[in-house]
Formats: structure tokens, C-alpha cells, sequence
């Protein structure tokens, strides 16, 4: 299967993480767009795990979180303890527009504000719903495969 | 024999000073029987490496008199007797028992001690039936303070009592076809083989009932919950053992083994004995309850041994023989180290926690940490894994199963596969009943307030644990030790050689086959060692970091969501629920204005002793109705208990003139 | 026998690896490489540990002495070749109970947290190994019969003499009981879903839940070990072929270790090809299972009392 080569330059993983990501994924209040994406890339199509990608059960045995939507009340707590509970070195994506800056849902009274308002995120990744060649390039730049 | 007549001296003493008042003389009592042990086990093994003896006291007892004698079978099983005692003795110090418990427990000593060296049937007879009464005296000893110890010494005073009648029926008739009633003189009786049949089933009626075998085990798991916390070990490790003896001392000495179908019956009931306690063991949420039915199914396999062993010398297979006898014998003394361990620890978390439920137990590795990496030793033992001591004999045992093959005809092609199976799979369960003991009661966070409050034992209860501990690791690293013993002890019944050889690695000189257990432990200990060495080299030097427990981001993780041994037990009692058959109950309670409203939900589960609910429930219900309707005949009218007197007068009357 | 622990050690992530590759290719993925475990491994390693609350020394002390247990049973079992300095440890029933000495001190770890994850997958691993552990003792018991001894170094050297003898009715049974437990005992599809991410249908996953870093790391790299070594054993066991003798000489060794890589290669390319195809079973069928590879194993043993 044909690959196209990775510029390096995009690379803004950590050196740790090199070759091999376990992603835990948590939905902070997302409308399921954003997950219907993420199952494609890690489907037979797109298929992450050839990058060294793979999603995983619990967060200890994560290196980065993939958090979806706007961060809701409910799940500000949880995604702090989430990113509590991920073993250093680690990192954490913001997955589309929503995950970025709140997309639609800013401003909306359940809503206590973007990923990056509760938890450092080291990647982001634009679109509602972000198309998986974006976030395969995203989790390509994490693993430099 | 000086020293033996100095432990059973120092019992004697022992009794008689718990007896007075002052709190300083009681624990001389509980010194003094920890010195009676140390003799008596001196004692023992002097008599297991030849030193044997024998003595006729005349005076002492009605009949025979007291006619002693102890040869290396019995040794060894003085021995263990003695080492166990200095464990428990030493571990009962302060522990605030009753006095009178504490006057009766060296009496009891005395008892085990007697048994082993009886030489005759009366002395026998009479060391059993003190025995049997010191013991039960103890299990009852604290029927004030909780009702269930009442019922625990019905039981057990019941089943004792029955076992004695028929083994005293059975060495009676012995003793009745012989010139006297010294072993010696038993051992040169000519009977018919049917009597020596009905001698033989008699007694192990009897021994089996001591040994906890199903089914005559009911009394086991009663008793022990309900006897104070230092005397359980004493029983468990020291006298149910003495079914084992009897067994082996009646059937392959007395009555110089049998017919092969005997030494079935002893088979087939070690197996069923050994996969029914395994099974209950892994479902009892009662820490003491786990290890009376733990004792049960061990005594299986030990009478696995005994039958596998009496199979093989009437098949003509000496060295086979010996090696099965050496195997269950070795499997008696480890059972008596690793359980008296284990029930120490177990009085001492219940003294600490006031509860014996493994439901509300947990959180004690940082409470109790030396109870706790004891009771880890006892359970690496108990549930036969390298490098523990459980694991050397049940390979003995094995093997000498599994090379029953030129041995025996098509009637060991059916049996040793069988036994193989159950001892395979008892040995399966029994790593589930122990990590289950360990994991749920030991580790993780207390389940109950009393388990919060836990502190640790007094350092004399640890210290007696402890002893018991390096027992278990010294029987485990070096079996070798004891091996001379067992093989004086078992040449005494099956002369066949030495059946396992060998210092560092044991070898089975019948049969190929080696086993290092130091080996074990030292490939063990370096791999560890290894792997910890390769992770400091490899691994990145970043501290551990301190984090909560992963909870899914919810609330804090309660103790309330903790996995209980219910829980845990529950996968295997669905396996087996065949065999088990757990009852369970649920009650709904609906809101009055709707069926559909639940106001509240009550849900009972339970696993019944199957064999108590069928064989005794329907037995004892029989009883107590013929015991109600006898009663109408005793109305309390003094005319009519006159005129049964007259009338049984003149039916006796009647009858005699009648025969003559 | 350093040479046989050294090429289990670093082989078997590899053959978790082709596990993994086989499946995604079946599955119409390219997959991430044979050598994905051993990047996986040294990423772990150089992440942090974790200790979390409440957890102890038997959490800490589990992970090094699942592998360490593991490592003994590499060095013991004849896998590369039959002769084995740790004589006295090459013993069947050693064998299979320091396999389960492992499995012990990992659920041990598991109930350590005190979390439901913990407990259950605890739970779940030792119902299953209470029926994994008879049966293996049964089968290859019955394999030692004809042989006369439980040494397995004999057991595999007597094959290798005479490779026809395996032909038997009791090494079919044997070997079906066998190669069920192989399955259960490695946690694979169908009693074991290794990547599964559903709490509740996992048995080893939910054990090793609270594990980390460098702990989580030792963890995978025993696990692999031991599917190795009992894929290893299973092929020495039945097809002995190229499994160096006492006294071989270098290329012999080589040979051997050829041999074995292949051998194993082979049938974990079966295994993950099979998984594929095949759902998970409900826990409650497992037993099932297990149940029905037991009987297959004493059938085996009666089956070679009978016929020898």
C-alpha cells in the first residue's frame, strides 16, 4: 500500500511517544459527529494503528486523550481526573471545532468552555467534523511514522 | 520415653496452673504448654529417627492399664502434635481466653499426645475418648457470649461421640478374635476376612469422621468458627490428623492392609472428599469456615495417599506403595504447618476486627502488615504453587498416581486417572479459594468499620504465627528434612525401601522422576531479580507518582464498589452450580399505590451443605418427630409411669417363662 | 538454555506482532508492523510509573514477578532444546504451577486497587485458570505416560526419537485439550478479547487497568512471553522437529532456533487467522469450554492407560 512520505517538520510529538501512541478517547460533550470520524480512521480504510496509533481501555495506559466536543459541566471533572489519571510523558488532542473553541456551542449555559480551557492541549485539529485525513495526519505527527 | 513423660508432666502442670487466679500464673500455663510441646516434639522425632520405646504403667488404668509405646508412625505424629502446640500455645499467650479454656487446652495437648502412643486398644480407646471430650469442652468454651457455638458443639459432640462408638465396636471386635488387647497381640490375630472387613469399615468410620471426610465433615466447618481463636489451629493442624493415624495404623498395621476394594473406599472417599471441601472452601465468605472446609478437602488428599498406598501393597507394588504413603504423610505434616499458620492469622484478624466475614474484611495490609504477609506465606502454601511446601507434596502425591500405570490392572486404569483429575482440579479451585481469602480479606480498602479499626496483633501472637511460617518455608525449600522421619514411619507399615531420595533435588527411586524445590526458589528469586535489574536499566528513572484510583472520572471509588469474596466467588459457583446448588432468595416489596414501585428489594443467597441438607436435615427430622411423639407417652402422670414399670415387669416375666 | 530464554524474550513481542499483522491483514488493514510490541514496550518503559492510592507492595511486586515466573518457565521448558540445566524445575506440574504462580500474583494486583475493575477481572482470571490448570496437568500427564515421566525435556526427547508415535488417539485428545487451554490461558479469542475496550467483557484487561508505564510494560512483555512459551511447548510437544538434543553443537542450535521460530510463527499465524473469524464467548459459555477440554484430557489419560 502506497504511503505518502510524512514531512517532518509538522512533527510536534514528544520524542518519548515516538513509533507508538495509545490514544484514550473522551467525549467531553460532543454530538457524535466527531466519533463517527474517529471509528473510520481507525477502520480498515484509514487505518491508524498502521501508524502506530491505537485507542485503548484506560487511561493509565494511555499516552494521549482525544477529547471531543465542547467540555459540559458534567464532564469537566472527568476530563480533569482523565488527564490526572494519564501517566507522564502525555498529551492531549482537541478534536474539531467544537473541542477548539466551542464551536456552536459556545456561549450555551452548559458549556464551561473549550479543551484547552480545562486541560493543556499539545494538538488540535480544525473541522466540524474534522475529515479523517486530518486527524490521521494529526496522530502522524504524534507517532513520526 | 523420659522425655515424653515430661511433656505429658508439663500438660498436667500447665492444667492445673491456669487454674489459679493471678493473671502472671495463667500465662506460665500457656509457657508451660509451649515447653510441653517442645518436648514432646523432641520427643517425637527422637522416636522417628529409632528411638523407640515401649511402657506398661498397669496401675493406671482400669483393664490393661495404660500400655504405652511409641514407634517412628507414631513419632511423627507426636511430633507434629508438639510443634503445632508450641505455635498455638505460644500465640494464645494473653489472647484473654477463659480460664477454664485455658485449663482445658493443655489437657487437650495431653489427649493428642496420648493417641499416637497408645499401645493398646483400652489406652487407645481412652486417649480418643479425652480427646474427643478436652476437645469439645474448648469448642464450646464461649457458648455465653454467641448462640451459635451452642449448636457448633452439638454438632460436633454428636459426630465425635458416633466416630468413637463405631471405632470402639470395630477394635473391641479386634481386640475380642486376638489373645489380649495390646497392638502387638492385635497384629497377630487370625480373623476371617470378613470379620477384618467389618473391623476395617467400622474404624474408618470412625477416623473418617475425626479427619472431616464428606460425609461425615458437618461437624468441621461448625467447629471450628466457634472455637476461641488459639485452639482451632491446635484442631486443625494437630487433631484431625489423628483420623489419618487411625486409618493408617488399624488398616495397613493392625489388619496388615486388606483387600484391594478397601483401599477404593478410602480413595474414592479422599477425592469426594477433597473436590466437595475445595468446592465449599471456594464459596464460604467465613474466613474460618474457608479453612475447616480446607482442611476437609486436604485430608482428602492425604487420604487419596493412604488409599492409593493400601491399593498398590495389595497389588503386590511396594515401592509405589511406600512412595504414595511417603507423599500423604508429607502432606500431613505440611497440612498442619500451613493451616496452623493460616488459622493464627485468622483468630488474630478476628480478635483485631471482631469479624470473621471475608464480606467485611480487606484493608489489612496496611493495618496488620506482619498478619498479612503471614497469612500470604500460609495461602502461597495452602494453595499447593512453588515455592511453597503444599506444592512438594501433592507432586509426590502425583506422581506416585500417575505411575500407577504397570502396577495395577484395568482397576488402576479407571481409578488413578480419576484421582489424578480430582486432585487436578482441586488444586485448580484451591489457588482460586486462597487468592480469594488473601485478595478480599487482606488487601485493598476495609469493607467494614470494625476492618477500619483493625490494629495488629500483640507481638506474642505474631511471633507464634510466625514460627508457624518458618516452619511452612523451611518444609518448603527443604522437604529433605523431614524425609528420614517419613520414611522410618513408613517402612514401619510398608517395608519398601527409601521411596524418595536425594538432599537438594528429590529423586523417586521407583520411578523417574526429580523435583527441586530450593531450585524452584532460587530460579525464582534470580528471575525476579533479573527482571527488576532489566527494568532499572531500561526504564526511564522517573518517579512513581501518587494518583487516584481510575474511577472513570466519576466520584471518588468506594469501598462499597469493591469486588466482595461473594462476588468473587461467584463465576465458580455458577460453574459448578450443579453440584452446588445455592439457594437464593428475592423479596420485592412494591409501593402500596403501585406494583410497579419498588420501595425496597431484599436478596438472599446462600450455599447450603448439600450433604448436611440431605442426609442429616431428613435424619434429624426423623429424630426430633419420634421425639415428640415419644413424648405423649411421658405425660407426667405418676400412675401411668407406675404401670409401665408393672407391665414391663410382667412382659419380662412373661418372656423368661416362656424361653425356659 | 540462556539462548532459548534470550530468544523467547525477544521474539515474542515480535510473534504478537505478527499476530496483530495477520489479523489486520485479514481484516483488510495494513497493520502496524511486526514490530510494533517491541515500540510499544520501550515507549512504556520510559513513561512514568504510577502508584495509585490505597495500592501496596504486592501492586508494585506483581508485574516483576509475573515475568519472573515466566522467565523461569522460558528457561525450563524444552522449547529450543530438550536438555535443560534446571533439572528438578523442568517438571511438568512445576511448570504448569508456576504459570499459574503468575496469574496469582497478577490478580492479586488487580484485587490490590480495590476497584470493581480490579476485582472482577480477578475473579473472572481465576475461575478460568481453576479449569485452565487441571486440564493442562491432565493432558500433558497423558502425553507422559508412554514416556514413563513428567520431565518434560524427556517427554520431548522420546517424541523426537520417534516422531510417529504422536499419531495416537491419545495425542489427538491431548492435543485438542491443549490447545484450548493455550487459548484460555493467553487470553485469546474466544474466551479472551485481548484488545478489547469494553470493561466488562475483558478478564485480563480489567486486572491490569491501574497498571503503568514501566509496570504495564513488563505486564505485555510476560504476557507475550507466555503465549509464547505455550505455543512453544505445544509444538515441542506434538511436532518435536529440529529441537536440539544434550551435546549439540552451535549449528544444531541455530537450527533449532530456526525451528522454533517457525514452528511458533506458524501457529500463532493459526490462531490470530482463526480469530478473525470467531466471536468472543459469553463468560458464562467459558466454562463450558474449558469443561469440555477437561474431559478431552481425561479421556486422553484413560485412553493411554488403556492402550499402552
Amino acid at each position: 500500500m502506497a504511503e505518502p512520505p510524512m514531512e517532518r517538520s509538522m512533527s510536534p510529538g514528544k520524542p518519548e511517544l515516538s513509533g507508538s501512541v495509545q490514544i484514550r478517547h473522551v467525549d467531553a460533550g460532543s454530538c457524535n459527529g466527531c466519533e463517527v470520524e474517529i471509528a473510520s480512521v481507525f477502520g480498515p480504510v484509514y487505518d491508524a494503528e498502521r501508524y502506530g496509533a491505537r485507542l485503548v481501555a484506560s487511561p493509565r495506559h494511555a499516552d494521549a486523550l482525544l477529547v471531543t466536543g465542547p467540555v459540559t459541566r458534567n464532564m469537566e471533572m472527568a476530563l480533569r481526573r482523565t488527564y490526572e489519571a494519564v501517566p507522564e510523558p502525555r498529551m492531549v488532542i482537541a478534536l474539531g471545532d467544537c473541542a477548539r473553541d466551542c464551536g456552536v456551542f459556545a456561549g450555551a449555559y452548559g458549556v464551561v468552555g473549550a479543551v484547552g480551557d480545562v486541560v493543556p492541549v499539545d494538538v488540535e485539529v480544525s473541522g466540524c467534523p474534522p475529515p479523517p485525513e486530518a486527524i490521521i495526519e494529526a496522530l502522524r505527527g504524534m507517532t513520526g511514522r | 520415653m523420659i522425655l515424653y513423660a515430661c511433656a505429658l508432666g508439663l500438660c498436667l502442670a500447665a492444667a492445673l496452673l491456669a487454674l489459679l487466679p493471678p493473671r502472671a500464673i495463667t500465662v506460665m500455663a500457656e509457657v508451660i504448654t509451649a515447653l510441653a510441646g517442645v518436648v514432646a516434639a523432641v520427643a517425637g522425632v527422637r522416636a522417628t529417627l529409632g528411638h523407640g520405646w515401649s511402657a506398661w504403667l498397669p496401675g493406671l488404668l482400669p483393664l490393661g492399664g495404660l500400655r504405652l509405646a511409641l514407634d517412628p508412625l507414631g513419632g511423627l505424629f507426636t511430633a507434629i502434635t508438639g510443634a503445632v502446640t508450641v505455635c498455638a500455645a505460644i500465640h494464645g499467650i494473653g489472647s484473654g481466653a477463659a480460664r477454664p479454656a485455658r485449663a482445658v487446652m493443655p489437657l487437650f495437648v495431653a489427649a493428642l499426645l496420648l493417641v499416637p502412643a497408645a499401645d493398646s486398644v483400652s489406652t487407645f480407646l481412652f486417649g480418643w475418648e479425652l480427646m474427643a471430650m478436652t476437645s469439645l469442652l474448648l469448642v464450646a468454651a464461649e457458648h455465653r457470649d454467641r448462640p451459635s457455638v451452642r449448636k457448633a458443639a452439638l454438632w460436633y459432640a454428636v459426630m465425635t461421640h458416633l466416630g468413637l462408638v463405631t471405632i470402639m465396636c470395630g477394635l473391641c471386635y479386634l481386640a475380642a478374635g486376638a489373645t489380649g488387647d495390646g497392638f502387638d497381640q492385635l497384629r497377630a490375630a487370625e480373623l476371617s476376612p470378613a470379620a477384618r472387613d467389618v473391623i476395617f469399615l467400622a474404624t474408618l468410620a470412625g477416623f473418617a469422621a475425626k479427619a472431616g471426610i464428606v460425609p461425615l465433615h458437618v461437624w468441621l466447618p461448625r467447629a471450628y468458627p466457634a472455637a476461641p481463636g488459639h485452639v482451632s489451629p491446635l484442631m486443625s493442624g494437630a487433631m484431625v490428623n489423628m483420623g489419618v493415624y487411625g486409618v493408617v495404623r488399624v488398616g495397613l498395621d493392625l489388619l496388615r492392609g486388606g483387600p484391594v476394594w478397601w483401599w477404593w473406599i478410602v480413595l474414592a472417599l479422599g477425592a469426594l472428599s477433597a473436590l466437595y471441601g475445595v468446592l465449599h472452601a471456594a464459596m464460604a465468605t467465613d474466613l474460618k469456615r474457608l479453612l475447616g472446609y480446607s482442611s476437609t478437602e486436604n485430608m482428602g488428599l492425604v487420604l487419596i495417599g493412604v488409599g492409593a498406598a493400601g491399593f498398590f501393597a495389595a497389588d503386590g507394588a511396594g515401592p509405589l506403595a511406600a512412595l504414595a504413603l511417603t507423599a500423604a504423610l508429607l502432606h500431613v505434616v505440611n497440612h498442619a504447618a500451613f493451616k496452623t499458620l493460616l488459622f493464627q492469622a485468622a483468630g488474630s484478624v478476628q480478635r483485631a476486627t471482631g469479624t470473621r466475614d471475608l464480606d467485611a474484611l480487606g484493608g489489612l495490609r496496611t493495618r496488620m502488615p506482619y498478619t498479612t504477609a503471614l497469612f500470604a506465606v500460609g495461602a502461597l502454601c495452602a494453595s499447593a504453587l512453588p515455592p511453597g511446601n503444599g506444592f512438594v507434596s501433592e507432586w509426590l502425591l502425583l506422581q506416585s498416581l500417575i505411575h500407577a500405570l504397570p502396577a495395577s490392572g484395568v482397576a488402576g486404569a479407571v481409578t488413578m486417572p480419576l484421582a489424578v483429575g480430582a486432585i487436578a482440579l482441586t488444586a485448580g479451585l484451591a489457588v482460586a479459594t486462597f487468592v480469594k481469602a488473601f485478595g478480599v480479606g487482606f488487601l485493598a480498602r476495609p469493607r467494614s468499620p470494625g476492618a477500619e479499626r483493625a490494629v495488629e496483633s500483640p507481638r506474642t501472637a505474631v511471633c507464634g504465627t510466625a514460627l508457624a511460617a518458618a516452619a511452612c518455608l523451611l518444609l518448603a525449600l527443604d522437604p529433605a528434612l523431614v524425609l528420614p522421619a517419613l520414611t522410618e514411619a513408613v517402612t514401619r507399615v510398608i517395608p519398601a525401601g527409601r521411596p524418595v531420595t536425594g538432599e537438594v533435588t528429590l529423586r523417586l527411586s521407583a520411578i523417574t522422576g526429580s523435583i527441586s524445590p530450593v531450585l524452584i526458589a532460587l530460579a525464582l528469586a534470580g528471575a525476579v531479580a533479573a527482571v527488576l535489574s532489566l527494568v532499572r536499566v531500561v526504564a526511564a528513572r522517573r518517579p512513581r507518582r501518587p494518583a487516584r484510583l481510575w474511577d472513570c472520572g466519576a466520584g471518588p471509588v468506594s469501598a462499597r464498589m469493591e469486588y466482595t469474596a461473594t462476588s468473587f466467588a461467584e463465576p465458580l459457583q455458577r460453574v459448578f452450580v450443579d453440584a452446588l446448588q445455592p439457594e437464593s432468595a428475592i423479596d420485592v416489596t412494591a409501593v402500596k399505590e403501585s406494583a410497579y414501585l419498588v420501595q425496597r428489594v431484599r436478596f438472599r443467597a446462600r450455599v447450603p451443605d448439600r450433604v448436611e441438607r440431605r442426609l442429616y436435615e431428613p435424619v434429624l427430622a426423623a429424630a426430633e418427630r419420634l421425639g415428640t411423639q415419644a413424648r405423649r407417652l411421658a405425660d407426667g402422670s405418676v400412675h401411668r409411669y407406675l404401670s409401665y414399670g408393672f407391665y414391663a415387669l410382667t412382659g419380662v416375666l412373661i418372656v423368661l417363662a416362656v424361653i425356659s | 538454555m540462556v539462548l532459548q530464554v534470550l530468544v523467547v524474550a525477544a521474539g515474542a513481542p515480535l510473534l504478537v506482532g505478527l499476530m496483530r499483522q495477520v489479523r489486520a491483514r485479514l481484516e483488510g488493514r495494513a497493520g502496524a508492523g511486526v514490530r510494533q510490541p517491541w515500540r510499544d514496550l520501550r515507549k512504556l518503559a520510559r513513561k512514568e510509573p504510577i502508584a495509585p492510592h490505597g495500592t501496596g507492595y504486592l501492586f508494585r511486586a506483581a508485574p516483576p514477578l509475573l515475568a519472573g515466573t515466566t522467565l523461569v518457565v522460558a528457561a525450563a521448558v524444552p522449547l529450543v532444546t530438550a536438555a535443560s540445566p534446571l533439572d528438578g524445575v523442568a517438571d511438568l506440574f512445576a511448570v504448569a504451577a508456576l504459570l499459574a504462580l503468575g496469574s496469582v500474583a497478577l490478580a492479586l494486583g488487580g484485587l490490590d486497587t480495590g476497584t470493581a475493575f480490579g476485582g472482577m477481572g480477578a475473579s473472572r482470571e481465576m475461575t478460568v485458570l481453576a479449569l485452565v490448570e487441571p486440564t493442562i496437568l491432565l493432558a500433558v500427564f497423558a502425553l507422559s505416560i508412554r514416556v514413563g515421566t513428567t520431565d518434560l525435556g524427556a517427554i520431548v526427547t522420546e517424541t523426537a526419537n520417534s516422531p510417529l508415535s504422536v499419531i495416537s488417539p491419545v495425542s489427538l485428545l491431548a492435543a485438542v485439550a491443549l490447545a484450548v487451554v493455550t487459548i484460555a490461558e493467553s487470553g485469546r479469542i474466544p474466551v479472551d478479547n485481548p484488545s478489547t475496550h469494553l470493561e466488562l467483557t475483558m478478564i485480563h484487561e480489567a486486572m491490569i487497568l491501574e497498571y503503568a508505564g514501566p509496570d504495564l510494560a513488563l505486564i505485555e512483555w510476560a504476557s507475550a512471553m507466555r503465549l509464547t512459551v505455550m505455543l512453544g511447548l505445544f509444538a515441542g510437544l506434538f511436532a518435536p522437529v529440529g529441537i536440539a538434543t544434550a551435546g549439540a553443537g552451535p549449528i544444531m542450535l541455530l537450527v533449532a532456533v530456526v525451528a522454533f521460530a517457525l514452528k511458533v510463527a506458524l501457529l500463532g499465524g493459526v490462531l490470530a487467522a482463526g480469530e478473525v473469524f470467531m466471536a468472543k464467548l459469553r463468560l458464562f459459555r467459558i466454562p463450558e469450554l474449558l469443561a469440555g477440554s477437561f474431559l478431552m484430557a481425561l479421556l486422553a489419560v484413560a485412553a493411554s492407560f488403556f492402550l499402552a
